[in-house]
């Protein structure tokens, strides 16, 4: 089939991004979404064009390094889905396809559709763990963890980190990929006890790192490809809360 | 300073302040029922309670928390709207962002400006009036609130203005109270849908009572 | 000159040996820990683990990866589980069992020291993977819940739902970021290895390249750790991520690492099959599906009708037929191998007909659709975003695919390589799975390896190392190396050669799994070796790379991860020729058992190959470490 994109170009941080238009005519409905990029790339190479660069690796919507705005909607048209999972059997020949990068303040554009999406790693680093060094662990069956219980934290614990819910927000804020984790270990009893220092610690680094705030628009959900649940975030604020008024 | 410029803390205090705003509505739409009494007999009543309410202390009180909340509910929501346009960077050139999300849920502060600008003319019309005003004293010597409200709602574009300030106010209540509790933590997920159906229905219902009145108002005059 | 190997296995019995080399090794006391510095290339799980426990001990870690955050590595991928002997389902495991099993798994090509360390490490990941909050399976009383796994009769395998990989990695990423935190980790990614640097012939730093800027950096330390993963990716079309590659160890293999036993790639049995020529990648579904899953082809070729229209008496459960003990749990190589004799034979079934049925619907009418939902619900929701078929109602198609490279650089007992202060864990290395490695093993290893050897044999390493100053990265090794690599990088933009390189990616990748991929024959493997040969002469004239050295620029980290292949290509096919038997993974045509089972030959190659680079990657000089079996009596492997 015959599409037509509409592609975010943009040389750095510091030049304006435009959007470039590409018609491709050969796109099988099979080919994933990246791999008919791929098919773009090498054309503009054989052209002598500079390909556009966009950020993949597995390719299997595990690994979160994927994640472009397909028509205005983060990973594209299907729901909790990445976007190399996408193929393009969900479009139509003859579709004009506009693509862009993940937009927000914390998410500087490096070039084209790359963003630099470090602020996830910073907001981790503030706090997203159990501080157990190698070595002192117990017994694993020593600490019980309830089939629900379990079942719950890994249900937070399956975030990819890819940025789509902060793409996605109209606040740009990253309150569901910090509640994740916050909500994961909280439910876990070997989480439980640095949950307060934990949680203030990752909620102060979100905001230092001008990520917005949550309005409970749920947007984030619909788009995340993990359909992390928007609850997340209410025991983010619960455990908050609980925090700010302990100390 | 981390209670200014926490956004959870913030948003608790929106939450807070919403919730506050909410009881307040139900217990103002409860005094306003008396206005569909019969004429003569809601007149004495309804001035009758205005009366009370300018004068009892404890309802005084409540009155400045409520002005309060109003307030904070309005400034943070400023503080907050400047801060999220800050985070968001540039714009998308395609945006269909919104299929994901209710429009009602992304217009808040939208919606809000409506039920702020509402509440400016409210009060000039009625509580200024009535507290600074002359207003004629009914049989029983209390001021007649009642009449004056018989007054303004005989214009059809008052009503139809408290219409539409009331169906935005609705709007508001739809996604403000269940994402209330959120921002305060309510995570549970059975409470959470409770909490989200009770939301729906206390919408509607305030919606539902506070646009009869102005209709009623108009019609029986 | 072929060079006497020494693996440096410890004295005493072979469940004492580990103990025994702990009891002895150098320490490095904690003040003196915050004066060495450690380079970490990759942050998988290896990587990661072998990061956050060094920095918690005090050295001074810089960790690289090419991807924008270190969560993203393969490692967190990997679905279905990772092997712990536990035995908390009380059915027989032991130490001894699952070193068997491995060493078994592995075609007894493995070194038993090595392999039997790994099973005995193998409990204490659970204990540290539960205290960093992996959410793993649980009974409903609380407990760790178990599943089984291809290749063994035992049930020791711990999961998170079809998402192992990526669970285990978060919690060494995390541990890894606490470190950041501290100040003990310094991260470099988008950052891409291009050469090791020696200084007296040992491992003294890295050259790599910020792949935002194209900027060429120095990086010194007292040693250096490569925990790059596999090298899957050379046959184009494989379970892998884009970016996995063989650079990082090809490029310490040039500076004289040994390269040992390269040929030996797991084929996977259970991934997607290719749909089309501009496919970039075949997913893997986990192997956990063959514990519910039935694997079958019609039994008439060309059969047209769909699945359901064919009758039971019409199916031919291979692996069930051949393998009546293990039925569909059968090892990953005799599955994979078996898959290809079906659709070789013509039974293939999909549209290219390169697939074969994975069928769940006797599961679902025994268990009922809810149960397999919970354990396999991630896999099915995947298989249906890709294809677009519900797997719940039509069976799944899949077909064997390039996964895990059991090869890799050579290393010691230590995890070290040839090159003093050189190290080498996970995938990278070569040790433990022999020539083929069973499902489950590789989480495991990657974690041991991280979290519980390297700590100890690098202090071995760096008791004597702190005596020697912090190498200059003014040294002429560090200026030689980076004017090397500028020199390739100018090489490939100035060529404006009319290929890019992922066309010649898919060439090479196409030649291998063709001659060097599931079977490999002499005739085979000699042609292939012509056509690398030939293909890697016209890299050198016809490659067209966009772009500058000095901006980012994907083409251009695609060409020297294909350039390195295109020499590493030609070395497995060179392995795979000089290994005249079959051994799990590989299979030489030549040597077959009558029924058509991999035929070793015990007498002749009962040794790992490691190859020397020589300057020229036609010739590569092997040298031999010998595997001798003093605990476990290599047997003709039946899983009959």
């Amino acid at each position: 089939m015959v599409i037509h994109l509409k592609i975010w170009r943009q040389k750095n941080q510091h030049t304006k991004g435009y959007l470039e238009s590409y018609t491709l005519n050969e796109v099988d409905a099979e080919m994933s979404f990246l791999e008919m990029l791929d098919s773009l790339n090498l054309k503009l190479a054989k052209q002598g064009e500079r390909p556009v660069e966009f950020d993949h690796d597995c390719r299997e919507g595990i690994c979160g390094q994927c994640g472009v705005m397909i028509n205005g909607i983060a990973h594209g048209p299907l729901k909790n889905t990445s976007t190399c999972q996408l193929h393009m059997r969900s479009f139509k020949d003859g579709d004009t396809i506009y693509v862009e990068p993940f937009k927000a303040k914390a998410f500087p554009v490096i070039r084209d559709l790359k963003v630099d999406r470090s602020g996830l790693d910073e907001i981790i680093a503030a706090g997203g763990y159990i501080s157990v060094n190698t070595g002192q662990a117990p017994e694993a069956n020593s600490i019980l963890v309830s089939h629900e219980e379990s079942e719950s934290a890994f249900d937070s614990a399956a975030c990819i980190g890819c940025g789509a819910c902060i793409a996605t927000c109209k606040n740009a804020s990253a309150a569901l990929f910090t509640s994740a984790k916050i909500s994961q270990l909280a439910k876990l009893p070997q989480g439980q006890k640095e949950s307060s220092k934990r949680t203030v610690d990752m909620v102060n680094r979100m905001e230092e790192l001008d990520f917005g705030h949550c309005t409970n628009t749920e947007a984030c959900q619909v788009e995340c490809p993990q359909d992390i649940s928007v609850l997340n975030i209410a025991q983010m604020n619960y455990e908050y809360n609980k925090a700010k008024l302990k100390s | 300073m981390w209670f200014i410029k926490n956004s959870i803390t913030r948003k608790n205090l929106m939450a807070l302040t919403g919730l506050f705003l909410c009881l307040f509505l139900v217990i103002h739409l409860l005094g306003n029922f008396q206005l569909l009494l019969p004429k003569e007999e809601a007149r004495l009543q309804y001035n009758l309670y205005s009366d009370f309410l300018s004068n009892n202390i404890l309802v005084k009180l409540i009155s400045y928390g409520l002005y309060a909340s109003i307030l904070i509910h309005t400034l943070d929501s400023i503080y907050l709207t400047i801060k999220a346009k800050k985070a968001k960077g540039s714009s998308y050139v395609k945006d269909n962002r919104g299929r994901a999300s209710k429009w009602y849920s992304r217009q808040m502060m939208f919606l809000g400006s409506i039920v702020f600008a509402f509440l400016v003319i409210h009060f000039k019309d009625f509580w200024f009036v009535y507290k600074f005003g002359t207003l004629p004293l009914d049989t029983n010597g209390n001021k007649d609130l009642y009449g004056l409200v018989l007054v303004s709602f005989e214009n059809l574009w008052y009503v139809l203005l408290y219409g539409f300030a009331i169906l935005s106010l609705g709007f508001h209540l739809l996604h403000g109270f269940f994402s209330a509790f959120r921002t305060i933590g309510l995570y549970n997920p059975k409470y959470n849908s409770i909490i989200k159906t009770v939301g729906i229905v206390f919408a509607i219902a305030i919606t539902f009572g506070y646009f009869i009145i102005p209709f009623y108002m108009y019609l029986i005059d | 000159m072929e060079k006497e190997i020494h693996a440096n296995i410890p004295e005493g019995d072979l469940k004492d040996k580990w103990s025994n080399y702990k009891a002895k090794a150098k320490l490095v006391s904690p003040n003196n820990r915050k004066k060495l510095d450690l380079i970490v290339v990759g942050t998988g799980l290896a990587g990661a683990s072998a990061a956050a426990s060094l920095a918690e001990m005090g050295y001074n870690i810089k960790s690289f990866c090419f991807q924008d955050s270190p969560r993203r590595a393969h490692s967190v991928a990997a679905q279905g589980g990772v092997n712990a002997m536990k035995n908390y389902q009380n059915d027989g495991d032991s130490v001894f069992r699952m070193f068997y099993d491995t060493l078994k798994g592995g075609d007894f090509r493995s070194r038993e020291a090595n392999t039997y360390r790994l099973a005995e490490c193998s409990a204490s990941l659970i204990d540290q993977a539960v205290a960093q909050g992996v959410p793993f399976g649980r009974e409903y009383s609380g407990y760790l819940r178990n599943r089984s796994f291809g290749g063994v009769q035992v049930s020791r395998t711990f999961y998170s739902r079809g998402q192992t990989g990526q669970q285990l990695l978060l919690g060494a990423y995390q541990a890894l970021m606490r470190q950041k935190e501290q100040g003990k980790v310094k991260l470099y990614t988008r950052h891409e290895m291009l050469d090791l640097v020696l200084i007296d012939g040992k491992a003294k730093g890295i050259i790599a390249r910020n792949l935002d800027t194209g900027k060429i950096e120095r990086h010194a330390a007292h040693a250096v750790i490569l925990a790059t993963g596999g090298f899957g990716k050379i046959y184009y079309l494989s379970t892998l991520a884009m970016g996995c590659n063989a650079s990082a160890i090809w490029r310490a293999h040039k500076k004289g690492a040994f390269m040992a036993n390269p040929s030996w790639t797991q084929i996977h049995p259970t991934s997607l099959p290719q749909s089309g020529p501009y496919q970039s990648k075949l997913t893997l579904m986990s192997e956990s599906l063959r514990n519910d899953g039935r694997i079958w082809v019609p039994k008439a070729k060309d059969e047209k009708r769909p699945p359901h229209d064919i009758p039971e008496n019409e199916r031919d459960y291979y692996l069930e037929r051949k393998y009546p003990s293990f039925g569909n749990l059968a090892p990953r190589d005799i599955s994979s191998r078996a898959a290809k004799e079906q659709i070789d034979a013509g039974k293939g079934v999909g549209p290219l007909k390169n697939a074969v049925y994975l069928d769940f619907e006797h599961a679902i009418k025994e268990y009922g659709k809810d149960v397999i939902a919970e354990r396999y619900g991630n896999l099915f929701s995947m298989y249906e975003k890709i294809t677009g078929i519900n797997a719940y109602k039509e069976p799944m198609k899949i077909s064997p695919s390039a996964h895990f490279s059991m090869g890799g650089l050579w290393v010691d007992y230590d995890l070290m390589t040839n090159i003093p202060g050189l190290f080498a864990i996970g995938e990278a290395n070569f040790s433990d799975h022999g020539a083929n490695r069973l499902g489950a093993n590789s989480l495991l290893q990657a974690c041991v390896d991280g979290y519980y050897i390297a700590p100890y044999t690098l202090q071995n390493y760096l008791a004597d190392q702190i005596q020697v100053e912090k190498p200059d990265i003014k040294h002429s090794a560090f200026e030689q190396a980076e004017a090397d690599v500028k020199e390739q990088l100018n090489h490939f933009i100035q060529q404006k050669g009319n290929k890019t390189a992922e066309e010649f990616h898919r060439e090479v990748g196409k030649i291998l799994y063709d001659k060097c991929g599931l079977s490999r024959s002499e005739e085979g493997l000699k042609t292939a070796i012509a056509q690398i040969q030939n293909l890697r002469e016209e890299y050198k004239t016809n490659l067209l790379v966009p772009g500058d050295v000095e901006d980012i620029n994907s083409e251009l980290e695609r060409a020297g991860r294909v350039s390195d292949y295109m020499e590493l290509a030609e070395l497995m096919c060179i392995d795979a020729l000089n290994r005249n038997e079959s051994c799990g993974a590989h299979y030489r045509e030549e040597f077959q058992t009558e029924d058509g089972e991999a035929k070793r030959n015990d007498k002749d190659f009962a040794y790992s190959s490691a190859w020397e680079w020589s300057g020229d990657a036609s010739s590569p000089i092997l040298n031999k470490e010998p595997l001798k079996f003093e605990y476990v009596q290599p047997t003709q492997r039946s899983y009959k």
